[in-house]
Parts: structure tokens; C-alpha cells; sequence
């Protein structure tokens, strides 16, 4: 028994160093190489059981090798021995297998790049805003209605309270306003209006979508600001033409989601609706706005981030006050713009403080943003 | 015999009860007048209300339009933006430096991402984790993109107000719209391509390089003229992360303002409201090419 394990080692180790000779000099080895190990092999008793464990040990060779040197052209090892054959095939399969595996952690990193961008904003802003809510007390930051962040005058208060309500009072307002306009619209095109109407107006609603927030906020405020100075009194601008702005700016994108939706409502629906009697009216206000509620919701919570996170065309049109909002003609200030007008000169508290209120803003779309996905998972199971 | 007969009658006479029935839903429901007084009435207010969105709507764009269009020529277009000329060519310039930066970085991360999300992904917690990031980073509204931009790319990476902050910033923002609409394109690719593909014995990898992403291309073009329009559009984020320059940026580490951004500045600051409408109107000719340019693409999709 010992010898055939000495002469087992011998046969590995020889065949496996003239096997890797061959294949670092990448040259074809002469057929009398074989043929010496198979007649060392024949002069050899019990040789039959350690040339099996070798011819092994030449796969597990050839892959190691194959995989160091990238790819082993067949010409290499061909001549080896019949099982080679075999192992250069696994050795091109093992390759690709490689690089498969790299594509796939290289495509899951590229997805992966969007949670850790928004682990990195998270963080980020959480970490710069919510110290000085706890310095000043969150009561205090949220319900104080005195934000005066200069130092210069007197003492530094930070209170935002009056711009959530601002911020409120304009998304709450122009969500009104906007879902009553744009749903009714929506039916209008879905549903009421003749084809040249709707191939008229169908084009501008989807360009009015597109069209930058800022643009909106310059006609406010060469347009409505104006306007309500005029007939309703100074200073014009005014919560009011905020909400006039934000409602027309939302509009675009509740019309469009929400006539997506009442298209996609089955035409059996109508038709079950239409046999048993009812006018189309009814059969769009009993049948087909119900069905396609989920998605006018999606439409509505939509219109609300867009309306609570507008930044640039407020300021336009708001006035910018901090003091606390008391009628519709009262010039105020978002919690958004009081970001962008002070983050350019702000530091120390002041500048925390302006993260602090982008905290308050962040949880405000957080909420949104989940009520919003639970809907549109509802609506998608419906349709499923 | 007898059985059948009553049965018969008793058929008739569910016939006759349901016919009865009907007529008097009828005439409950439609024949009524009032009935249709109400329906008349709800029609009106439909119109109406339709009419006044989307006249108001139009009346933005053809306002602007009218405002604008005398003021542009070929020197407004094309003179730099310094104390004697109050051209737009700096902005124009910078707006297409930042477009292409930014997408630069988000088209590729994107694509990867929907091929991920399409192609490699099995139902679970990562999947829902990256779902969950991605809708959310797609409601986070642009000033907070600025603000964390401002923080991380402005100051602890030391960009300073730069082209390039600006565009990684965008970027982030873009990312879920170009996720998305890659997503799409590459969902309504048939499953039979890609088995046919792996039936001749391609790999997963040769697959999707060789059948499904050229068969993804319109939609990938779609997610890139999508990000264009939000990008071009975009003020808040830009504002606040590649700052206010008014000259043309010569590399990516220096500041510039784009077009929306210098229109903010101009209605802001009320420097001028002629260039104000010249350039508003400016922004809108530039998105209308971009919508239709989308709506071109999507069109051929659907064939």
C-alpha cells in the first residue's frame, strides 16, 4: 500500500509540472511527453487506480491555471489528454461565470447607488438640522412664531411656526383649488370633450407640465400680483397669489395622471353602467370616478409634494414675510423659501437652523411620500 | 304537465315583474326631467371649469409668448451677460455644460439600476429597500437636493459652487426619473427575446448586450430627454450648488448659472422685465422641443 501512494504522489507531482510547464510556456507539448507518462504508467502494477486520482488532479490544474492566465487557448492542453478537452470547455464556462458575477454585483451597485444617496441626504440633513432643535427646544422651534436669526438685533429667536402655517395654508389651499380644477378637467378630456378639443389642449397640458416652476412664478408676479393689488388691495403679493400659482402649477400634472387613471377604467364598467339606464354623467360620477379613485388620489398626493416643496416660484409671488399669515392678502413666507432666501449668507445656528427647518419640510414629503406609495400599491393591486 | 305549466307562468311573470322594473329605473334615472336638468347642469359646470384651467393655462404661455418674442434677436442670444451686454449665450452655454454633466453621471447609474431592478432581482427585502429609495428620492423636492448638496458636494468635498456640484446634485435628483422610464422600456421588451437568446446558449450578460438593451433604446433616449427637462427646468437645486456665475464656465469646477437661474435672478432682483419674458420665453421654446422630441420617441415606441 505505501508504494502506491509514493508512486501516486510521484505520477501528480510529475504530470502536474510538466502539465504547468506547458501551459506557462503556452507551447503545445510533443506527443512523446504523453505517451511517456502512459508508458510509465503500463510499467507500473496497481497504476490504474492513481492514474484516475491524476487525471483529476489535471482538471483541478488546468481550471487553476486556466483561471490565472485568464483563457487557455485549447491548443495548450488539447493534446494532454482526452479529459482536457473537457476541462477547457469548463474553463471558458468558469470565465464567464466570473464575469457574470461581476456584472451583477456592478448593475446591484448601481441600484444600490440610489438608497445610499438617500441615506446620504437623510443623514446629512438630519445631522446639521436636528441639533438645534434640541437646543432651542423642539416646542419652542415649531410652535414659536418669532424667527429673527440675525444677531445683530437683539436676541437670535428661531421659530418657524408661522411659516408651516404658511406652507399649509398654501399647499392645503392650492390642493383644493387644483384637485376640484384639474379633476373636473380631466373628465372634461377623458370623457366629455369633442377629439379637436382634446387634441388642442391635451399637448399644452402636457408642455404646462414641463414648464419650469420658475416661469410660473415670474407670470405671478407680472400677472396675479398686479391684479390683486389692483381689485383686492396692496401689497399684492400675498398668500393668496401663492395659492393662485401653486394651483395652476399642479394642474398640468393632476389633469394628466388623473385622466390616465379614468382611461384605464374597463369599458365594461361604462357600458355595465350605460345598459342598466344611467346618463353618462352619472354613470362618470357613480361608476367611473369610483373606480378610478386610487389613481386620482396618487394624482392629488402627487400635486401636494409638488405644491409643498415649490420653492423659487413662491418667493416670487409671496412676499416673504415672517410675520404670521392672517388673511388671503397677507404677504408670507414658505417653509422652502425661507431656506433658499437665507442659506445664502446664513452660518453657525442660523445656517442649523435653516437645515432644522429643511428637517421639518423633509418629514412633511416623508409622510406624503408614504401615503403616496401605499395608494399606488393599492391601485396597482386592483388593476392586477 | 301541470309542473310545467306553472312553472311557465311563473317565468312570464318574473319577466313581465323584471321588464316592469326596468322601465321604472328607466324612467327613474333617465326619462326623469330633473333628471336630466342635473345631468345639463353638471355638463355646464364641467365645461366651464375645464375651460377656465385650461385657459388660464394657455393664457400663461401665449402671455409670455407675446411679451417675450419682440425682445429676443440674435445679439440677445448670443452676447455674453457683463455690464454692457445683457445677452443670454452664458446661461445657454452653462445650462448645456450642467445637462451634460449630470446625465453623463445619472444615464449609465440609471440604466444599470432598472437592468438590476428588471433583470436580476428576485422578490425580497433589497428589492423593496431600493424600490422604497428610489420613489422617495423621487418625491424629495428640489430645495432639499440643494440644501444636501450645498452641505455635502459644495462643502465637504470642497467643490465649491461649481458646475460639477451642481451636476452630481442634479444627478442624484434625475436619477429616479431615468431609473423609471429605463425600467419601463426594458419590462415591455418580450420575454421571448431573451429566452431565444439563452436558448442558443448566450449567457445572461451577452443577453442583455446583445438583445435586450438595443431593444431598450428608445426608452433609454426617452429617460434622457425626461432628465433634459427637469434639469433645464430646474432652479432651487442649481441655485444653491453651481451658484450664480454670469460668464461661461471654462471647466466643470467653476460656477455658472443656467438659464431657469438667471431667470430668478432677472424677476427677482427686478432687473429687467423685457430680457425677464425674452428669456421666459426662451425656456418655453426650449422645453416644447424637448416635450416633442419625447412624445416623437414615445410614439415610435408604441409601434
Amino acid at each position: 500500500m505505501k508504494d502506491i501512494f509514493q508512486l501516486n504522489r510521484n505520477l501528480k507531482c510529475e504530470v502536474k509540472i510538466e502539465l504547468s510547464q506547458a501551459i506557462l510556456k503556452r507551447t503545445v507539448p510533443k506527443q512523446e511527453d504523453c505517451s511517456h507518462v502512459s508508458k510509465k504508467q503500463e510499467n507500473r502494477p496497481h497504476v490504474s487506480v492513481s492514474t484516475h486520482v491524476a487525471k483529476e488532479e489535471i482538471n483541478t490544474m488546468a481550471y487553476v491555471k486556466s483561471e490565472a492566465f485568464g483563457k487557455v487557448s485549447p491548443k495548450d492542453v488539447k493534446s494532454k489528454t482526452t479529459i482536457n478537452t473537457k476541462a477547457i470547455g469548463n474553463t471558458k464556462f468558469k470565465w464567464n461565470k466570473v464575469k457574470e458575477w461581476l456584472a451583477e454585483k456592478m448593475f446591484f451597485f448601481c441600484a444600490f447607488i440610489s438608497v445610499f444617496s438617500l441615506a446620504l441626504i437623510t443623514a446629512y440633513i438630519f445631522i446639521k438640522g436636528t441639533p438645534i432643535i434640541f437646543k432651542i427646544g423642539l416646542s419652542d422651534f415649531i410652535f414659536n412664531k418669532d424667527w429673527n436669526p440675525d444677531p445683530v438685533r437683539g436676541n437670535p429667536s428661531f421659530g418657524i411656526f408661522s411659516m408651516i402655517a404658511a406652507s399649509m395654508l398654501a399647499t392645503f389651499g392650492s390642493v383644493i383649488a387644483g384637485s376640484f380644477l384639474g379633476i373636473l378637467t380631466a373628465v372634461f378630456l377623458a370623457e366629455i370633450a369633442p377629439l379637436f378639443a382634446v387634441k388642442i389642449f391635451k399637448p399644452a397640458i402636457e408642455l404646462l407640465a414641463g414648464i419650469p416652476s420658475v416661469v410660473y412664478g415670474f407670470f405671478g408676479l407680472v400677472m396675479i400680483v398686479p391684479l390683486i393689488r389692483k381689485y383686492l388691495g396692496p401689497p399684492g403679493n400675498s398668500l393668496l397669489a401663492v395659492i393662485i400659482i401653486l394651483t395652476f402649477m399642479i394642474l398640468p400634472t393632476i389633469v394628466n395622471i388623473s385622466e390616465a387613471a379614468i382611461k384605464a377604467v374597463p369599458a365594461e364598467y361604462k357600458e355595465g353602467s350605460l345598459a342598466v339606464g344611467a346618463t353618462h354623467i352619472q354613470t362618470i360620477f357613480k361608476v367611473v370616478l369610483p373606480a378610478a379613485k386610487s389613481g386620482i388620489l396618487a394624482s392629488v398626493i402627487l400635486g401636494m409634494g409638488r405644491a409643498i416643496g415649490e420653492t423659487m416660484a413662491v418667493i416670487l409671488v409671496a412676499g416673504n414675510s415672517t410675520l404670521m399669515p392672517e388673511s388671503l392678502l397677507s404677504p408670507v413666507r414658505t417653509l422652502t423659501a425661507n431656506i433658499a432666501l437665507e442659506m445664502g449668507y446664513a452660518f453657525g445656528d442660523h445656517e442649523s437652523a435653516l437645515f432644522a427647518t429643511g428637517v421639518v419640510l423633509f418629514i412633511f414629503i416623508m409622510t406624503l411620500n408614504i401615503i403616496f406609495n401605499m395608494l399606488v400599491n393599492k391601485a396597482g393591486g386592483h388593476h392586477d | 304537465m301541470i309542473n310545467n305549466m306553472t312553472n311557465k307562468n311563473i317565468i312570464i311573470n318574473m319577466n313581465k315583474n323584471l321588464n316592469e322594473n326596468i322601465n321604472e329605473n328607466m324612467n327613474r334615472v333617465a326619462g326623469n326631467a330633473s333628471v336630466r336638468l342635473i345631468d345639463k347642469f353638471i355638463r355646464a359646470v364641467i365645461w366651464f371649469f375645464s375651460f377656465i384651467a385650461l385657459g388660464f393655462l394657455i393664457w400663461i404661455i401665449v402671455f409670455v409668448f407675446i411679451k417675450g418674442i419682440p425682445h429676443i434677436s440674435l445679439s440677445f442670444l448670443t452676447s455674453p451677460n457683463n455690464g454692457k451686454n445683457e445677452g443670454i449665450w452664458p446661461m445657454i452655454i452653462n445650462t448645456l455644460f450642467i445637462v451634460v454633466t449630470s446625465l453623463a453621471i445619472s444615464i449609465p447609474v440609471g440604466i444599470g439600476a432598472a437592468i438590476y431592478l428588471v433583470e436580476y432581482s428576485k422578490p425580497g427585502k433589497v428589492i423593496n429597500t431600493i424600490r422604497f429609495a428610489v420613489e422617495t428620492l423621487a418625491g424629495i423636492p428640489s430645495i432639499l437636493y440643494g440644501l444636501f448638496g450645498l452641505i455635502f458636494f459644495v462643502t465637504i468635498m470642497k467643490l465649491s459652487f461649481s458646475i460639477l456640484a451642481g451636476a452630481l446634485t442634479l444627478s442624484i435628483m434625475v436619477l429616479p426619473t431615468v431609473i423609471r422610464t429605463t425600467e419601463e422600456a426594458l419590462k415591455s421588451i418580450p420575454s421571448s427575446y431573451r429566452e431565444g437568446s439563452f436558448a442558443l446558449g448566450a449567457t445572461k450578460l451577452f443577453t442583455i448586450r446583445k438583445v435586450v438593451l438595443p431593444c431598450a433604446v428608445p426608452g433609454i433616449l426617452t429617460a434622457v430627454i425626461l432628465s433634459t427637462g427637469r434639469i433645464v427646468g430646474e432652479t432651487a437645486a442649481v441655485f444653491l450648488t453651481a451658484g450664480m456665475g454670469r460668464n461661461i464656465a471654462r471647466n466643470i469646477m467653476e460656477s455658472g448659472r443656467t438659464l431657469s437661474v438667471h431667470l430668478y435672478i432677472l424677476a427677482k432682483e427686478g432687473i429687467s422685465f423685457d430680457k425677464s419674458y425674452a428669456t421666459a420665453t426662451v425656456l418655453i421654446i426650449l422645453i416644447a422641443i424637448i416635450n416633442m422630441a419625447s412624445s416623437r420617441l414615445a410614439a415610435r415606441m408604441k409601434k
